[in-house]
Parts: structure tokens; C-alpha cells; sequence
């Protein structure tokens, strides 16, 4: 098993480049072995083994085979891979969506077995309520969490902060039908960052918009992440995007039974500047890392 | 202000009066003028035509009791219909004040004495029956409502419930509910005995009626949209751990809303039609029992005035239809529906 010490400092950063760890073992990044203590684990969220199985109607269908990943606190992680591999599992079995068949998660010393705010979800294609307004979708999730904790104003004051905080504070009064693809992708973060959560989950939160808003809205996750420093797993499909945003970037192998092929550590100062980095040599580095786990390790499946 | 009265005309059913909106704000008159010919014009010119051919081939068909009536004839009628009901109304006002002149003499007399207020028992008119089905209808239909919305909720939110019930549904929904009739009739003269009756039994036995034939298309519309819903929408319900109770009422319902709607208008068109068979069957009041006892009465104005019933049922369908629309429209976050 390779280890590699991730640099703190980046006037190396040619020398962290290599900082990807191929495995076919379980992935250990930190350069300790973890040691299993369920009340106190040494990662603020922590997939081990685990593995699950659908049922259909041909069969039962192993989708994940044995993932194992550990993320710290205040990390920005992405998990990129083919379609269909299984990302989206992943990110479901640490809402508490799905059951894992095997294995569990921990997040923030307790194991997850059902959803909940603590891990709010960025759905892939927003799914607002079409019936409620952009304030009244945010608001739904805030008085079902704060029911107790804060007054009416608060809450008002509450939602109204975090729609600041994607910029939709112009269009709260605005149905879904109303505002663009963008837009609603933003009004999504704000009601997932309004439930306080210790993860962020996102499942191809830009997938479904054009070069120039996603590019956009980046730049406002990250402005976002900056203040905030919250915990979050992107699930992406886009190259730039991973390395851009990421701290980690967590490459899985073709379904079925898929699995945590590499992980690569990003070490790029913040804030990121998307122009500036185009020229980065490290930043150019990580990309063709990534590029080719893809397109040269995990040939696209069937086409 | 322009854009606001055409989008008031559009969410109403109006909305072929917007090029004449827009032709009064001076908006590109030539298109408008166009638009006006095609969807005012033609309407206009059909409704021309039908009732043509009408007027020319009613007075072929010799019937026992004399010519079929034509347009003129039947608006005669309609016109002869309405004074009546004036006439009867009067009737019953004078009725009334004569009992009060009478009390308040009684009164005068003997400051005691007991006071009676008889109920004026007329004939019941056209407008009369018009209002009893109204009323039955409505009945029938909320009641029909009631029990399949909550029924179709439960079945779509659990496959279990729906796949025991399903067969049920499959066989009592093709029933036509007039084959239930003697059945209804016969346990509610069973059933339901009070001295002082809320409800007439004819009234009870009609608006069961409606409800057993206006309950399925709800109920299986209900059941299918509930099932439906987008995982995500129900998923965020799951993230933010709302009751499901909450989860009913905000999400489930909501995001079934436009197809429930579709379901209580078919439902409402179907009890429309049945109430009226219903009531000519089982000589009930309303519409159906005017028609009924026209065709008995037999005399040279029955057929006209039947006619003018047939005209006043499909001109209720129609608005009963429009009102559910435009109820969907409002109260939907579906704008589009039923365009
Ligand atoms: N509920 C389910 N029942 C059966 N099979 C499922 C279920 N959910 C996912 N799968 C299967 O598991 C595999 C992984 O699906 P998943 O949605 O996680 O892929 P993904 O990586 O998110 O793909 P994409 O990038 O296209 O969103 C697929 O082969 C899919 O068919
Ligand atoms: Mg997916």
C-alpha cells in the first residue's frame, strides 16, 4: 500500500501531484491505520465495507462492492466516475436514503440509519415543490427543523439570510416555474445550507446547466464553502469542476460492484481562481490524473 | 394592466376574448381581426348552421304530439317557462303576507294567542328543479369526494391497501349506478327513518346515486398521482423528517393536486348525467322528473319544453365543467392543465 504525506504547503506542489494512492485494499489516506472504536472514530465521517445489493427482477444486483472512505471535517470531497457506476448510491447510503446490505457510515461519531437535516441532500434536479414559492420551499424545511429552536422572526430572518447567500434573495417570492435552471439550482443549496447540516450532500448539483451558470455557481459554492467550511460530497461528472472545488477527489471503478478505485488529494491554494488556475501546472497535473483513471483505467462500459 | 386582464381571461376559460382585448389596446389589428374571425367567427357561424338545419327539418318530423318543435318554439317555451316561475313566486309571496296580515290581526285580538306559519306547498317550476338538482348534484358529488380522496391518498400511499382493494374497484366501477338505484331506493326507505327528516328521502336517494358513480374516477386518479410522485419530492420530506401526516397534506396532496382535479371533474361530468337519468327512473325532483313528467303530460307544448330542459342540462354540464377548471387552475401549481 502506497502512502504519501499530503503537503500542507504548496510551493510543492509538483511533488504532491503523486499524491494519488492506487489501491485494491480498502483506502487509508491518512498515514495511521484507523482503528475501529465506533464511539470514537478518528474520522469526522467514515464508509466502511460497505456494499449493497437491489433486488430486481432478474435478480439481486450488487451495485457497490466494499467502499470504504474517510473524510474530515471542513473537507470538500467529489466523487466523479461513469454513469451508472454507482455514485449516487454512495451519496443516497450516507443520507440514510438507502441501506447499505453491508458495512455502515458513520458521520460525526453516530451511524446513520435514516435521513435526516444533519445530512441534507442537493437532489440532481433540484426538486423544488412546484407548488410553493422559492421562500415557502425553504421555509418548509426550516420550520420542520427549527420548529422548537427559533421564534417566527428568527426563522424568517433565517431563511431570508440564506437565500442571501446564493443571491436569490431578489426572487423569494417567485414560483419554481418562474425562475431559471440556475436559479432553482441555487434556491436547492439554500434550502440544504438552511437545515444546518454537518454534511452537505450533492448529487450533480450542475449537471443540467450550461457552461457559463455552472461556472457561476462554482464560484458561489466555493464563496459559500469559504465562509461556512462545512463538510460536503459532490457528485460530479466533470473533470474541472472536481479538481476545482475539491480537496479530495474520489475516482470509482465501473459497476457493477463498484468501488473506490483512486483517491486523489487536490492541494491547490484558496481562494481558487478558475482563470488563474488554467495555467497552474499542478492544477493541469491533477486534471490528467483524473482524465486518466477515466478514460484509460475505467474505459466508459459498453460505449 | 393589458397583460393582467388577458392572463384573468386565460386562467377563466376566456380566453377567446383576448384578441379582442388586445384589438381594443391597439395591438396589431390585422392578426387580431383574424384571430376574432377564427375563434369567435366560426363558433358563431356552426351555432348558425346547427340551428338552420334545425328550424328547416323540425317541422318534417310529425310526432303524436304535433311538430317537432323548432328554435322560435323552444325559446317561446323557455320564455313561457321563466313567467311561470314568476307567476308562481308571486303567488307565494302573497301567500306568505296574507298569513302574516292574518297573525298580526290575531295578534291584535290576543296578545297570546298561538301564531302558525304554514309553508307555502306550490307547484315546483322549471327554475325550482333546476335548483333541487343543482343542489343533489353537489351533494352527491362533495359526499363522493370525501370518501374517495382520502381513500385514493391511503391507497396511493400504500401498494398493499391498493392491491386489496383494486379488484373491488375494477368490478363495482363499470356498475352503472342507475343499476344500483332500486337498491339505494330500498335501504334508505329502510334506513334512514326520523320523524322530522332533514333531508327528503327522494333527495338522500338521489345523492347517493351520484356519489357511488362520481367515487371511482376520483378515487383511482387519487390513488394513481399519489403513487406517482417524483422519489425526490418525497425524499426531501425524508431529509427534513416532516410527520407524515405533514408529508400528506404538504407534499403528498399538493403534488397529486392536478390529477385529483381531473379525476373530480370526470367525476362531476358523470354525476351530472346520472343524476338526471336517476330522476326520471325513480321520479324524483329535479330536472329529470321535469322532463319525465313533460313526456306524461303529453300536451303540444311538452316537447318544446322538454327541449328547453335538454338545452338548460347540457348548458349545466358545460358550466359545471368550466367551474372545475377554472377551480383547477387557481388552485393548482399546474397552470397548464386541461389546456
Ligand atoms: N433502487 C434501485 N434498484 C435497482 N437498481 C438500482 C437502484 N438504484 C440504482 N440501481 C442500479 O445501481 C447502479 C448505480 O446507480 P447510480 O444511480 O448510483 O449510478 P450513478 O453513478 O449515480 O449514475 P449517474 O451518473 O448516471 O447518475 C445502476 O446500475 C443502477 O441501475
Ligand atoms: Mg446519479
Amino acid at each position: 500500500m502506497t502512502k504519501t504525506q499530503v503537503g500542507k504547503s504548496t510551493d510543492n506542489q509538483e511533488i504532491d501531484v503523486m499524491n494519488v494512492v492506487s489501491m485494491t485494499k480498502p483506502v487509508l489516506v491518512d498515514d495511521d491505520v484507523a482503528i475501529p472504536d465506533e464511539h470514537h472514530p478518528r474520522h469526522f465521517l467514515d464508509l466502511s465495507g460497505v456494499s449493497i445489493e437491489f433486488q430486481t427482477n432478474k435478480g439481486p444486483f450488487k451495485a457497490l462492492d466494499n467502499v470504504n472512505l474517510k473524510i474530515n471535517k471542513g473537507e470538500f470531497v467529489s466523487i466523479i466516475g461513469h454513469s451508472g457506476c454507482g455514485k449516487s448510491t454512495v451519496l443516497n447510503i450516507v443520507a440514510g436514503l438507502y441501506k447499505a446490505t453491508e458495512g455502515g457510515v458513520i458521520v460525526n461519531g453516530k451511524e446513520v440509519n435514516e435521513p435526516g437535516p444533519d445530512r441534507a441532500v442537493v437532489f440532481q434536479n433540484h426538486s423544488l415543490l412546484p407548488w410553493l414559492t422559492v421562500y415557502q420551499n425553504v421555509e418548509l424545511a426550516v420550520k420542520a427543523i427549527f420548529k422548537k429552536k427559533k421564534t417566527k422572526p428568527e426563522m424568517k430572518e433565517w431563511i431570508e439570510h440564506n437565500l442571501k447567500l446564493v443571491h436569490m434573495d431578489h426572487a423569494m417570492h417567485k414560483y419554481p416555474a418562474e425562475i431559471s435552471g440556475g436559479m432553482k439550482q441555487r434556491v436547492g443549496i439554500a434550502r440544504a445550507l438552511s437545515m444546518e447540516p454537518t454534511v452537505l450532500l450533492m448529487d450533480e448539483p450542475f449537471g443540467a446547466l450550461d457552461a457559463l451558470t455552472r461556472a457561476h455557481l462554482q464560484d458561489s459554492v466555493m464563496e459559500i464553502q469559504s465562509e461556512l467550511n462545512n463538510t460536503v460530497i459532490m457528485i460530479t461528472h466533470d473533470v474541472d469542476e472536481a479538481v476545482l472545488l475539491s480537496d479530495k477527489i474520489v475516482m470509482m471503478t465501473n459497476g457493477p460492484s463498484a468501488t473506490v478505485g483512486e483517491i486523489l488529494n487536490v492541494d491547490l491554494d484558496r481562494p481558487r481562481d478558475r482563470l488563474a488556475l488554467a495555467n497552474n501546472p499542478a492544477y493541469n497535473e491533477y486534471r490528467s490524473k483524473v482524465l486518466t483513471f477515466l478514460y484509460e483505467r475505467q474505459r466508459r462500459p459498453r460505449g | 394592466m393589458k397583460t393582467k386582464l388577458i392572463n384573468y381571461l386565460e386562467m377563466t376559460g376566456f380566453s377567446w376574448l383576448c384578441p379582442v382585448v388586445r384589438l381594443c389596446s391597439g395591438e396589431s389589428p390585422r392578426e387580431q381581426v383574424n384571430e376574432i374571425i377564427n375563434v369567435i367567427g366560426l363558433p358563431l357561424i356552426a351555432i348558425a348552421a346547427f340551428l338552420f338545419i334545425w328550424a328547416g327539418t323540425a317541422s318534417q318530423v310529425k310526432t303524436s304530439l304535433g311538430d317537432l318543435p323548432g328554435p322560435s318554439q323552444v325559446w317561446e317555451q323557455a320564455q313561457g317557462l321563466w313567467q311561470e316561475h314568476q307567476a308562481e313566486r308571486e303567488k307565494e309571496e302573497e301567500f306568505y303576507q296574507r298569513q302574516e296580515e292574518r297573525n298580526a290581526k290575531k295578534l291584535e285580538a290576543n296578545p297570546d294567542a298561538e301564531i302558525k306559519m304554514r309553508e307555502y306547498t306550490g307547484r315546483a317550476t322549471f327554475v325550482d328543479q333546476i335548483w333541487t338538482s343543482l343542489v343533489t348534484v353537489f351533494t352527491g358529488f362533495l359526499v363522493g369526494a370525501l370518501i374517495a380522496i382520502p381513500m385514493g391518498v391511503a391507497c396511493g400511499l400504500s401498494q398493499k391497501l391498493y392491491t386489496a382493494i383494486s379488484p373491488l374497484v375494477q368490478v363495482f366501477k363499470p356498475v352503472s349506478p342507475l343499476a344500483w338505484l332500486p337498491i339505494v331506493t330500498m335501504v334508505v326507505s329502510a334506513v334512514y327513518i326520523s320523524d322530522d327528516p332533514m333531508f327528503e328521502k327522494s333527495f338522500v336517494t338521489s345523492a347517493i346515486t351520484v356519489t357511488l358513480c362520481s367515487l371511482w374516477p376520483t378515487l383511482i386518479n387519487t390513488a394513481v398521482a399519489v403513487a406517482s410522485i417524483d422519489k425526490d419530492w418525497i425524499n426531501v420530506g425524508r431529509v427534513i423528517r416532516l410527520h407524515w401526516i405533514t408529508q400528506v397534506f404538504k407534499i403528498a396532496i399538493p403534488a397529486a393536486l392536478p390529477m385529483i382535479f381531473t379525476g373530480l371533474r370526470i367525476s362531476l361530468g358523470i354525476g351530472w348525467m346520472v343524476l338526471i337519468a336517476a330522476e326520471m327512473l325513480a321520479q324524483n325532483p329535479g330536472l329529470g322528473k321535469f322532463v319525465w313528467d313533460e313526456f306524461q303530460n303529453g300536451s303540444s307544448d311538452s316537447l318544446g319544453r322538454i327541449m328547453v330542459a335538454v338545452l338548460t342540462i347540457g348548458l349545466i354540464g358545460f358550466l359545471l365543467d368550466w367551474m372545475m377548471l377554472t377551480l383547477q387552475k387557481v388552485l393548482s401549481h399546474d397552470k397548464n392543465a386541461g389546456r
